[in-house]
């Protein structure tokens, strides 16, 4: 296993200090799309999730011409250096760091602890929309070999060719609620998908909302038969906050070989005849 | 409390967040967290789950008690909607 890969986060201080220099562009990405309406880091643009990182007519990550659209408005070009952020502990800055990653951006980087220990600690906000010169950006082509497609996962399941890895709340992964409470139900079945493993994301992250060290992450997912030996599947119930146990075990614990199955239960979950374990 | 800041983004208006505040409670039978600060004149709230920590609700006000109020209205609204099945 390869050691912690700190290249990959960035504190709050790092981005006071840094997040209007030439070659830095922070970028917020958060669950409730209206946050960085309500102040953000100064210098940041705002993504929203929901018509921005995905493709807006079928199902899918956005498509490599919406990304390179997006980026260009952004001003980013491919040398940038990508600090992204957001609420909750970072759960949409992760699932863009991961397309990000699947598009082949270099220098993409997590500001540890995300909105709320910006907030916390009191720094300056804006609600200003920076003017930026627009840049010409060129994607990689997409790799897939960071995400897991439904047959896959299937397999997976059913020949124990990797270990599925349900980072959803226990009440979700038991089949007791659907959805997140207060959150719309996305499913026509409740629990989880046959030899999944219960770790939920929120144990990657200490109070502040900073992601807990590397030896506390190895000792967690060890004990639960996550050494990075085999190759790992995560999933929750659109690939948001799978995207962020993706990112701690690909980026943070070093794993080879890891996927994050954005179908998630939101797929698995409404399958005719799908096998449902609670 | 502003500062201007110059930088690339010339005078651009910088402001702290004042009067911050998070704390959980528990509304229509499950654990949330309220986060509520003002941001110039206005005031910010807003409501997460505690597991597995998503905002679903938020609401602004002139003052602290109107946008918290707002924002707990909305929010047990939407938690007296989610369904618990036996396991």
């Amino acid at each position: 296993m390869a050691a912690t890969l700190p290249n990959v986060l960035v504190t709050t201080d790092w981005v006071a200090q840094h997040a209007t220099d030439a070659g830095v562009r922070v970028v917020e990405v958060d669950v409730d799309t209206t946050a960085y309406e309500q102040g953000h880091v100064p210098g940041a643009v705002g993504w929203n999730w929901t018509t921005q990182l995905c493709d807006t007519l079928v199902r899918d990550i956005v498509p490599v011409n919406k990304l390179e659209e997006l980026l260009g408005a952004s001003g980013i070009d491919n040398k940038s250096a990508i600090v992204l952020y957001g609420d909750n502990n970072n759960w949409f800055a992760a699932w863009a760091f991961w397309q990000l990653k699947i598009y082949g951006h270099e220098d993409v980087r997590i500001m540890d602890g995300g909105r709320k220990k910006w907030l916390a600690e009191g720094r300056d906000l804006s609600t200003e929309t920076p003017k930026l010169a627009k840049t010409t950006y060129q994607a990689k082509t997409a790799d897939t070999s960071l995400r897991a497609f439904l047959p896959e996962v299937q397999s997976a399941s059913a020949g124990k060719k990797a270990a599925l890895v349900d980072v959803r709340s226990p009440q979700e992964f038991t089949g007791e609620i659907l959805a997140p409470p207060g959150l719309p139900e996305t499913c026509q079945r409740g629990g989880h998908i046959p030899g999944a493993k219960s770790i939920p994301w929120g144990k990657n992250c200490n109070e502040d909302g900073t992601f807990k060290s590397f030896d506390d992450l190895k000792a967690m997912y060890a004990a639960q038969g996550i050494t990075g030996e085999a190759p790992v599947i995560a999933y929750c119930r659109i690939g948001e906050r799978s995207s962020l146990t993706w990112f701690v075990m690909k980026h943070l614990l070093g794993f080879e070989n890891v996927k994050n199955y954005d179908g998630s239960w939101t797929e698995w979950g409404n399958l005719v005849g799908a096998p449902v374990e609670k | 409390m502003f500062s201007a800041c110059c930088s690339v983004f010339a005078f651009v208006m910088h402001m702290k967040p004042e009067d911050y505040s998070r704390r959980q409670q528990e509304l229509a039978g499950w654990q949330v967290t309220v986060e509520t600060y003002k941001l110039g004149n206005v005031y910010h709230c807003t409501i997460a789950n505690v597991d597995p920590g998503a905002r679903f609700a938020r609401a602004d006000g002139s003052t602290r008690d109107e946008a918290e109020s707002r924002a707990i209205e909305k929010a047990t609204r939407y938690l007296q909607q989610t369904r618990k099945f036996p396991v």
